[in-house]
Parts: structure tokens; sequence; C-alpha cells
């Protein structure tokens, strides 16, 4: 059982999986028997009663209460069995438990931001820890996305101008990836993060180093760290090659033309602008597509990037 | 109404049938004289010649000619629809970039949606093929309003060309649901597509309010409602979802349109809107409109099944009901749709239960299609052959349904490939399977010719195999967690992808040897004659094809038209006095 249910669903890594798992294995074995008897009583008939000619007398049969009402009732039976059992399963995915480690996520095109209680912002990445009650709050800066994690069996929806939650509990160590599963524009099938659970000490280091680690790197490291892990790099290269937007290569200090035809030097001031309110000014050619980084990252960070920027060429 | 009421009651007996004067019921006695017709075969003169020229056809108010000018409209736009499927399946063979990028491949996709809903399924089976047999069918010269009918035609091409427009100036990457704000943000020419769509629903509106009125006024002397053939009923409960969903669609996208033009705020909440609220709205008009799209697709079947099972149809009653029981539910399942996107939970629990509630008609049809091939006299035609994996198909649609109105299993299954497999086997294998059964069962009546029936088993297996290798793997990379709409995706699922775009190549050789033998049956196909199938129904009663009034003489109607107990002699009646 377990060999085939690997076949067709993921790994069930969170507490509520199993019961959902087992839902969905219940729907599958009746549908398939009931699916077994019609194509079986297709072929007999179409064997059996196989037309021997054109005169053919068959009898006139127009209904049969009894049966009428046992293939009602029982398929009505089923499903209500389904629907209680769906419910019951849908009311504690709703109700997060009130000890619920509580998490900021952010969905903007194309990435998931999450901020932790004590200031630490992670782009694409939501660590928390294993067998914890888990409950994110959640927006989003521009359209709806909706916050998928097929190894929890959880979604939501993740909308502009309100919040919605969700939560889980995941029970192991490991990774598992998010998906973006409202259609969202251009990258939205990019639109992914992972879900790193570490065990409960694991965290608490994680927790504690993670916002402490930026302190002491000189503005360059930092810069880089940064880029990376705001995950700039899905569309701007460092290589010279055009992605989604700019190249990194070569960008302080070049000549940059703009859609509305001015052309800019590229300087401190137009690279904070353009992190941002990266909307302020198009580049010629891009289209208005990354999202903006304003409550995201700080001045320090930015202006640790900015040294970033300048190195590459 | 007394003169129709005398027929319900049943006094025809058969010693009276043979020409003398007949006296109908006990209040009001009407003499009429009724005698035998038998059509005539090979007819030299019908509605395909009557008259000539382009002009003729363009102008034309003949509910035959209009529903074939509809199916030269659907075709080209399920030939449309179906090369962009293969180019998405095409790109969707490597995980990363294969030959087209991001933004071409949503586009592609949104237009794949939205041409094959709106242009071809929706009317698909009523424009076409219930324009064609709704007035044969009832016994009736034309539909109630003839020039109403062409005139649907016409503004359904209008709202073709808006939809033109849209795609050669922009096009849209929408998804065909619009959802807002992405929707009323976005580049491209979305309004124009709204606009296509929007004008497009009058023409099914008009349609409907067509068949209705036709149905209750136009029906023979002696059809009665409860001889009235399932595929009526079928386009009944279409015609009333049409008439009462329709205009809710036209309203959101008219809102839609306002807020992009005008920049009023009402479903984007940049504007200070709500963008559930478009989704409440449209899932209003597009839930029904499933039903829209498949009710009339139940009538096909029931039909298809007792003509070829030559045998009375099981649970008359059980399934006319049913379709217009499906019509009223079919109107409050909507929420099923956003299950995910944060209603009450109260809400959420009433629609999943009206949702469940909805499978059940639907699975008691099943039963008693089945039921009606039960010791019957079964002949595996093409139609049938349409049918039968109509049933297999439509089948798994509706289990996979279940498994959605599941809350829990939703929540982990919604906007996965699952629902994408999940909504092709109701809409693909049901649907259009029952359009084929349709189209391949009233080919000669429409064209008085017959196509090959070898070529059109074979075409049949490719259709059947290709689309179950296409969509059927999609069940098991959705329920892994693909996203749908995803132009890239992870490794793990590549497989399933590979199968799946093979599946639709096949699918595609399937549908060129349909055309091929459709359009070599139509200019060089052997005569049909006009009743090739020994059916009951009165559409078979007159010649092959129809003549351009239908009837040469009024029609009367003495048995059901699954009454295949009775001889085929009583099955031709008509009034024997020659006005009409
Ligand atoms: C979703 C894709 C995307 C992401 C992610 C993204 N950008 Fe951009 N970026 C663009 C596009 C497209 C442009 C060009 C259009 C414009 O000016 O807005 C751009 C422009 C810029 C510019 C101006 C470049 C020039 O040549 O004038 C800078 C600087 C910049 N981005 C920095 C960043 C930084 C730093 C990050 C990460 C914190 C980032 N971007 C993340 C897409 C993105
Ligand atoms: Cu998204």
């Amino acid at each position: 059982m377990n060999r085939f249910q690997d076949f067709y669903l993921p790994p069930a890594k969170s507490t509520v999986a199993a019961d959902t798992d087992a839902l969905f294995n219940f729907v599958h074995i009746t549908s398939l028997i009931f699916l077994i008897g019609i194509v079986a009583a297709i072929f007999y008939f179409v064997y059996k009663y196989k037309r021997r000619s054109e005169h053919d007398v068959t009898p006139v049969i127009t209904h049969n209460n009894a049966l009428e009402i046992t293939w009602s009732v029982i398929p009505f039976i089923l499903v209500m069995i389904v629907f209680g059992w769906g419910f019951r399963g849908y009311l504690n995915l709703r109700t997060a438990p009130t000890d619920a480690y509580e998490v900021r996520a952010i969905g903007k095109k194309w990435l998931w931001e999450f901020r932790y209680a004590n200031g630490f912002v992670s782009v694409g990445e939501l660590h928390v820890p294993e067998d914890r009650p888990i409950k994110l709050i959640m927006n989003s800066t521009d359209v709806i996305h909706s916050f998928y994690v097929p190894d929890y069996r959880i979604k939501r929806d993740v909308l502009p101008g309100r919040y919605s939650s969700v939560w889980f509990e995941a029970t192991e160590p490991g990774e598992s990836t998010v998906f973006c599963t409202e259609y969202c524009g251009t990258a939205h099938s990019n639109m992914m993060a992972k879900v790193v659970v570490h065990t409960k000490e694991d965290f608490e280091t994680w927790m504690a180093t993670a916002a402490l680690a930026d302190a002491g790197l000189p503005p360059v490291e930092l810069g880089q760290q940064l880029v990376q892990r705001n995950a700039c790099q899905t569309c701007h290269s460092i290589d010279g090659s055009a992605l989604q937007g700019p190249t990194f290569k070569g960008i302080f200090g070049r000549q940059q033309k703009m859609e509305d035809g001015t052309v800019v030097t590229v300087d401190e001031n137009y690279i904070r602008q353009s992190i941002l309110q990266p909307q302020s000014q198009i580049v010629e050619g891009y289209l208005p597509v990354m999202p903006p980084y304003q409550g995201t990252l700080n001045d320090d960070q930015i202006s640790a990037i900015i040294e970033y920027l300048k190195t590459i060429d | 109404m007394a003169t129709t009421s005398s027929f319900t009651t049943g006094k025809i007996s058969a010693e009276t049938i043979g020409g003398n004067g007949v006296s109908l019921g006990e209040k009001e006695v009407k003499k009429l004289k009724i005698k035998r017709f038998e059509p005539v075969e090979e007819p030299q003169i019908h509605y395909l010649n009557a008259e000539k020229g382009l002009w003729s056809w363009l102008s034309t108010v003949d509910h035959k000619r209009i529903g074939l000018m509809y199916l030269a409209a659907i075709a080209v736009f399920f030939l449309i629809g179906g090369t962009l499927a293969v180019l998405l399946r095409t790109e969707l063979l490597t995980p990363a970039k294969t030959f087209m990028d991001a933004d071409t491949y949503n586009q592609i996709f949104t237009l794949h949606g939205a041409i094959m809903i709106f242009f071809f399924l929706v009317p698909s089976v009523p424009a076409v093929l219930g324009n064609f047999i709704l007035p044969i069918q009832l016994g009736a010269k034309d539909v109630a309003f003839p020039r109403l009918n062409l005139a649907s035609f016409y503004i359904y091409l209008i709202g073709a060309i808006f939809a033109f427009v849209s795609i050669t100036t922009g096009g849209i990457d929408t998804g065909w649901t619009f959802y807002t704000p992405y929707s009323s943000s976005t580049g491209g020419n979305v309004m124009m597509m709204t606009l296509g769509v929007f004008i497009l629903g009058f023409s099914s509106i008009l349609t409907g309010v067509n068949f209705i009125v036709t149905i209750h006024k136009l029906r023979a002397p002696g059809l009665t409602w409860n001889k009235l053939p399932l595929n009526l009923w079928g386009l009944y409960a279409t015609s009333i979802i049409q008439i009462l969903a329709t205009p809710v669609l036209a309203i959101t996208l008219l809102l839609l349109t306002m807020e992009r033009a005008l920049g009023i705020g009402i479903f984007d909440p940049a504007l200070g809107g709500d963008p559930v609220l478009f989704q409440h709205f449209f899932w209003f008009y597009s839930h029904p409109a499933v039903y829209i799209m498949i009710v009339p697709g139940f009538g096909i079947i029931s039909e298809v099944i007792s003509t070829f099972s030559r045998k009375t149809i099981f649970g008359y009653w059980a399934i006319a009901l049913s379709s217009l029981a499906i019509a009223f539910i079919g109107f409050l399942v909507w929420g099923h749709h956003m299950f995910t996107a944060g209603q009450s939970s109260l809400a959420t629990m009433v629609f999943s239960f009206l949702t469940f509630l909805v499978g059940i008609p639907t699975g008691i049809k099943i039963f008693n299609w089945l039921a009606t091939m039960y010791k019957g006299s079964i002949q595996l035609s093409t139609p049938m052959l349409y049918a039968l994996i109509f049933l297999f198909q439509f089948t798994i649609g509706g289990f996979t349904g279940v498994m959605l109105g599941a809350l829990s299993v939703d929540i982990h299954l919604h906007d996965t490939y699952y629902v994408v497999a999940h909504f092709h086997y109701v809409m693909m294998g049901g649907m259009v399977m029952a359009f084929l059964a349709g189209l391949h069962y009233w080919w000669p009546k429409m064209f008085g010719t017959m196509y090959s029936e070898f070529w059109a088993k074979v075409s049949a297996t490719l259709v059947f195999v290709g689309f179950n290798v296409t969509f059927f793997p999609q069940f098991i990379m959705g329920a892994q967690g693909m996203p749908r709409r995803y132009y890239n995706y992870i490794d793990q699922f590549q497989p399933f992808h590979v199968t799946s775009t093979i599946g639709s190549y096949i699918m595609a050789v399937g549908f060129t040897i349909m055309a091929i033998y459709l359009l070599h049956a139509l200019i060089k196909g052997r005569k049909a004659s006009a009743n090739p199938w020994g059916s009951r129904a009165l559409e078979w009663q007159i010649p092959s094809p129809a003549p351009a009034h239908n009837f040469d003489h009024t029609p009367v109607v003495l048995n059901g038209p699954y009454d295949y107990h009775r001889p085929m002699s009583e099955f031709q009646m008509g009034v024997a006095d020659k006005k009409h």
C-alpha cells in the first residue's frame, strides 16, 4: 500500500497529511470498485446483447423502483461519508493551535518572503522547527498568489490588501518545496521556495546566528549574500547575459536608457531607487516586473548591495 | 390548449389509425384524419439544395442551415484551440524552455482555454446539434423565432471578431478565468477579449430563449411532455441555465472592463476593490456553464444508447428530471472553486455539501444508461462507440469530481494538474465525446451521406487512447503536487509530462483522420437512407437530408421516441389533409 501510495502522492511530512491521504485513498478505492463494475457491465452487455438480427425484439423495461432507490441511496450514503470526513479534515486545517509559532509570509511577483519575530527576513526559504505548529500570516503586495506545500497537503491563497493564514506542523527535519499555485504572470512557475525544517535545537541556533550573521561581514560580502538570499539572480545575471532584468555585470557607472527616453548614469541613488521602487523608472527594453524591496531591505543592506554591485565587472 | 391536451389522453387506438376520423379525448373532440407517410428515400430536393448560392446561406433563417454554419465556425475554433493545445504540450516536453518563452506560453494557455470554452464547448451542442435537431424532434418547421436564431449566429461571429482583434493586438495572458487583480493590471488586450466574450453571451442567451419558447409552443400534435425526446429535456435544462447564468458573466466582464478602462475600483484592492468578489461573480456563471456544456451531452447519450440498443430508455423521468435538478442545484455550487480563496467555513461546508448533492443525479444517469443496454439489441456503430467512451471517461471525470468536492483533499489538489485532468475528463472526455456521438448519429440526417465506418472506428480508437494517455498521467502528477499553468516544472514530473505530450499527438492523429473521412463523406459519401439506425424518433421519419421545411405534412406523434416494442409503421403518422 505504502509503496503504491508513494507513486501518486508526495511524502507525507505534516501532522494533517495522514488524514487527507486516508480520505484520498478511500475515495479512490471506492471509485475504482464502481468504475470496474461499470466497465465490466459495459463489456458484458455489449458482448451478451450483441445485435443478432434487425428484427431483434427487446423487452420493455421502463423503470424498477427497488433498483433505482438502491443506486440512489448507496451513492448518497457514500458521498455523505466523504463529505463529513472532508469537512472534519478541513476544519482541522483551518484552525491553528493557539500556541502556534507565527511567521509573516509575503508573496510578490515572483518570490516568497518570510519575516520572523526577531526581525530577520529570508527570501525563498522558510525556516521552521519540527514538531511545532507554525502559523503563517500571509499577504501579497501585488496580485493573488497561493501558498502550496504538497508534502504538507496545505494550500491557501495569498491576497493583496488582506491577510490570510495557513498552519502546519512538520513531522521530520528536511526540506520541502513551496509552489505558487495561483497564476500570477510571467515567472509564476518560478515562484517557488523551500521550507527548511530543523530539529528544535538546530532551529534555536539557526535563529540566533541568522540574525547576527550579517553583523560582522564586510559590506561587499554582505551584499553578495543579500543578493543571493533575495533571489535577485533569478532576474539579474552577473555574467553579462540578459535575463528578465538587465545584467549586473558592469552595472555601476553604466549609461542606462529609460523607457521614457531619458538617459541616466547608474549611481548609488539610482540603484537605491531601483531596489526600493523599481516601477518608478523602467529600463528600456524591460518589463516592469521587478518586485519592490521597500520594507524588505533596510538602508545598511542596500548600501552593502551597492558596494557589491560596484565590484561586478 | 384543448386540442393538444386532447392528445395527451392517449385515446388514439391502433384501429383508428388507418385513415378514418379519429376522435380524441372525452371532453373536446377534434376530428383529425391521420395516415401513414413513409419517408422518401434519396430526395432530389432537400434543405441543402432548395436554395442556392452563398447569399442563400448567409441570409438563411432555416434552423438546419444555421446549425451547419455554427458547425463550420466551431470546427474552426476547435482546430485553433486544439493546435494551441498541441503547442502547449510540446513546450512541456522539457522542464525548462523547449521552444517558446514564458509569456508566449501564458498567452497560449489562456487562448486555448478561452477558445475551447467560450467559442467551442458552450455553443457546440446547443447551437450546432440543438439548432439542427430540436425543431425536427418537435415536429416543427423551425424554431419559434427563426430570425432571432440567425441574429444569434451573427452575434457569435461578432464576438469572435473581437476575440481575434484581441489576439492580434497584444493577446491576453490572464487565464480563461480572468482573475483580478491580475487581469486588471496585466498588459495585452484584455478588454477586447472580455468584450468578445460579453457579446458572445448574448448569442447564448438568445439561443436559450428561442429553444424554451419552441419547446413550449411548437410541439407536434400528440407530442406531450412525457414523449419529449430526452435530448430535448437536456436542451431545455441547458437553455434555462443559459438564460439565468449568462447575464451574470456579462455584468462581471462589464465591471472588469470599467475597472480597466475607467479605474473604478471594484475588484482591484489597489483601487479599493475586492478580488475575491470577482471570483464569486465569475464562478456564479462559470460553474453553471459547466452544465451548459455537459447537460446537452446527457441528452445525446440518451438518444444514442437507446437507439443502438433498440430498447426503451430505462428511467425516462429519472433522466429528464435529473437534468433539471442538475441545472438548478448547479447554480448553488460555485463556491467549490474557491475553497482555498478565503470563504467562511460555513459557506465552504454548504458548497461542499451541495457539490456532493449534484453528483447524485449524475450518477443516476449513468446507471440508467447501463440499464438501458441490459437485454438490448446492441449495435456497436460509431455513435454508440462514442457513447460508451463517454460513459467510461465521464465516470472517471465524475469520481474525480467527488474527490475534489471532499474539502480536505481539495485543499491539496486545488489548482494542480489533478484539476486539469478532472475537467478535461468531464469536458473533453465527456462533452466532446457526446458531441462526436451526436455528430456521427445525426450526420446522415444533416448531409444525407454516410461516413466510412471503418475509418470512424479507427479514429475513435485513436482519440480514446490518445485522450487517456494524455490526461491520465496528469491525475498522478497533480496528486503529487504539480501545479497547473506552469511553464517550468521540477524535473521529477518530466516522465508524466512526456507521456501526456505523446498522448496529445495520438489524439491529434485521430482528429486528423476524422476531419479527412468526414470531408470525404461530405463530398462523395455514399447516400444514406432515411432511417439508417432503425430509430423510432421523429427526426428519422423524414428523408435524409431533411426537406427544407422538415415535414411535408404535419406529423402526429402516437408513441414515445423510445417505444421500440411498437411497429415502425406507427411512427410515420401525419395529418392526412394537405393543409399545412
Ligand atoms: C522578478 C525579476 C527581478 C528580481 C527578482 C529582481 N529584479 Fe531588479 N530588475 C528587474 C527588471 C525587469 C529590471 C529592469 C526594469 C526596471 O527598471 O524596473 C530591473 C532593474 C534593476 C536595477 C536597475 C538596473 C539598470 O541596469 O538600470 C537594479 C539596480 C536592480 N534591478 C536590482 C535588483 C536587486 C538588488 C534585486 C534583489 C534584491 C533585484 N533587482 C531583483 C527584475 C528583477
Ligand atoms: Cu504567484
